[in-house]
């Protein structure tokens, strides 16, 4: 069974231009879990994992594979499986042959490549050329191009995009299955609610800064709680909520109030003789909280 | 380690359809060239044609005896654009298509990569320059035969010639590959090839023998190092102050070539090759 190596990035750094793609993320990915690397289009998340792949040089710092950088792999395909943007095939070129190719060229055996393909569902197709393949199909090929040295660490960007629901669900049962085998496994998104299901950890970066690193849990504690409550007469409700010192915004359904507990905002509307028509705890998801501190950066 | 990559190379040439269709136009261009200009030249020697009929006059015709070698070196002397092309698209092909991602991935040494690449279309450029041989030998001799003119295939300058057009055109491939690590872009890739060896370098040389001291700069022309190389071609043959006193040694075109493709693929590395790849 392949093992996991630990993924750290240190202090890494790429600018494009006077565009600082990534700045100065730090942070580390576990064997035995699946990391969510999480963060908005043009967050820098593309650029990271190609830093990490040795595809793109980093301004400064470093990213390794338990110690080692990419160019430094004894067996790069059977430690590290990577899927960037699907679109690195030649279209002209059969999907086994794509496969066979780099099997070759990393020494691999190429009975692997009849396998990788019967895992992704791909078996079928294997003498089609890539061409004429959907997207789906395309992510399909890309993950198993990253399966062919069988390595304990996979690295995917959006591996999820251009699925149907079936390869969707199949995904995430794949990537717990690979994370409970014990190998590492990183994956990139710009919707945490894509890989919520299966995500054990989270990265979070904006503007090419880490926000956020921890269990998926920790993102529930990262907002601050919220209070709906309206009045028929807001400014009146407003003027009280001033009075007693609560923090607060325009809503589109009333005024949102920084606060745990609705029981004191109902108390002070009480107290002004301020007529209360809603007054609830609000649900913050994950997404929001994802959103909340993805957005927060761009007061940065 | 280079050998593994060699042989990822052949199979990327060897999976898609542009190595034979490049191929087969080659075999098809050259044949009908060979045959058509040994049947015009075999027709004159032979006395079959009249020179004057065939509105080529008195200067326009080879001397008796340079006639096979001739028809033999189009090969490489007009064949020599296939070999650039198909070493061009395998580099060009690999920016175009993003295939450079899992290539650096199986393999993140980029220069040994290159490296396997140039070698590769080397040995390709060698096969096509046999199919250019079928052609311009096969066809040629049948046609300069079937007028009485003797074929000089029993003659060992003419055995030597076909083994340096195997190598001018192995050299022409690995420029191509250079080429494309220098303008990988795909389209401005193919439109230099085709400008510079159908009209400004034939220009070139053509205006360079008209002084000394310019035919000293014209004969280090690529491809008036190739056809030195061969030791035969059209050119040398229309030149006006006569090809032989412009032309390099044939191991010092060969080594002419050499140094074209390894400036271009060097330049090339640092150009594009070892660049972030996003
Ligand atoms: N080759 C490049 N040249 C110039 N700028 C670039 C280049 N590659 C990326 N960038 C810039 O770097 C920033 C980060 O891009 P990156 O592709 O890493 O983001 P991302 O998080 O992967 O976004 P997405 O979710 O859209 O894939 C963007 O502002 C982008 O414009
Ligand atoms: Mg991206």
């Amino acid at each position: 069974m392949p093992v996991g190596a630990v993924i750290e990035f240190s202090n890494i750094t790429k600018r494009f231009g006077d565009v600082t793609a990534v700045d100065d993320l730090s942070f580390t990915v576990e064997p035995g879990r699946v990391t969510g690397f999480l963060g908005p289009n043009g967050a820098g998340k593309t650029t990271t994992l190609r830093m990490l792949l040795g595809l793109v040089t980093p301004g400064s710092g470093s990213a390794t594979f338990g110690g080692l950088r990419y160019h430094d792999l004894p067996h790069p395909l059977a430690t590290v499986g990577a899927a960037l943007e699907a679109a690195s095939f030649h279209p002209g070129r059969t999907a086994r042959n794509h496969l066979s190719i780099y099997a070759t060229a990393a020494g691999l055996p190429q009975a692997r490549v009849a396998e990788v393909l019967r895992l992704v569902g791909l078996a079928e197709h294997g003498a089609q050329r890539v061409g004429g393949y959907s997207l789906g199909m395309r992510q399909r090929l890309g993950l198993a191009c990253t399966l062919l040295g069988d390595p304990g660490v996979l690295v995917l960007d959006e591996p999820i995009n251009g699925l149907d629901p079936e390869g969707i669900k199949w995904i995430r049962g794949f990537l717990r299955d690979m994370a409970a085998e014990g190998r590492t496994v990183l994956v990139s998104s710009h919707l945490l609610s894509e890989v919520q299901q299966s995500v054990d950890d989270v990265i979070i970066i904006a503007k090419g800064r880490l926000v956020h690193r921890g269990p998926l849990s920790s993102l529930e504690t990262q907002v601050a709680p919220q209070v709906v409550v309206d009045s028929p007469d807001r400014a009146a409700l407003a003027s009280a909520l001033t009075q007693a010192g609560v923090v607060f915004s325009q809503g589109r359904t009333g005024l949102l109030a920084t606060a745990a507990d609705p029981a004191r905002i109902g108390h002070i509307a009480f107290t002004a003789g301020v007529e209360v028509s809603a007054l609830h705890r609000q649900k913050k998801g994950l997404e929001d909280a994802f959103l909340t501190l993805v957005e927060g950066s761009d007061s940065l | 380690m280079l050998l593994r990559a060699i042989r990822a190379e052949f199979a990327k040439l060897l999976t898609t359809r542009i190595w034979w269709i490049l191929a087969a136009v080659l075999f098809g261009y050259i044949g009908m060239l060979s045959g058509g200009l040994a049947a015009l030249f075999a027709g004159i020697q032979s006395g079959a044609i009249d020179p004057s009929a065939a509105g080529t006059g008195s200067q326009g015709t080879p001397p008796l005896g340079s006639l096979p070698p001739l028809v033999y070196s189009f090969a490489s002397s007009v064949g020599y654009v296939f070999p650039v092309l198909l070493g061009a698209l395998a580099t060009t092909g690999e920016f175009r298509h993003q295939t450079l991602t899992p290539t650096f991935l199986a393999n993140p040494r980029r220069a040994q990569v290159l490296a396997a690449k140039a070698i590769t279309l080397f040995l390709a450029g060698g096969a096509f320059g046999a199919v250019a041989l079928l052609a311009s030998v096969g066809i040629g001799a049948l046609v300069i035969n079937g007028f009485g003119v003797d074929t000089l295939l029993g003659d060992s300058d003419t055995w030597a010639l076909i083994g340096r057009t195997l190598l001018a055109m192995a050299l022409w491939a690995a420029v191509g590959v250079g080429l494309g690590v220098l303008v990988p872009n795909q389209v401005a890739s193919i439109v230099i090839v085709l400008a510079f060896t159908q009209f400004v370098e034939p220009l070139l040389r053509f205006a360079s023998m008209f002084t000394e001291a310019t035919a000293g700069i014209g004969k280090f022309l690529p491809g008036a190092a190739s056809d030195a190389l061969v030791g035969a071609s059209i050119f040398t043959v229309a030149s006006p102050v006569g090809g032989a006193a412009a032309a390099l040694d044939w191991w010092q075109g060969g080594l002419v070539l050499l140094a074209y493709a390894a400036a271009a693929t060097i330049g090339g590395y640092f150009v594009s090759w070892r660049r972030d790849v996003t």
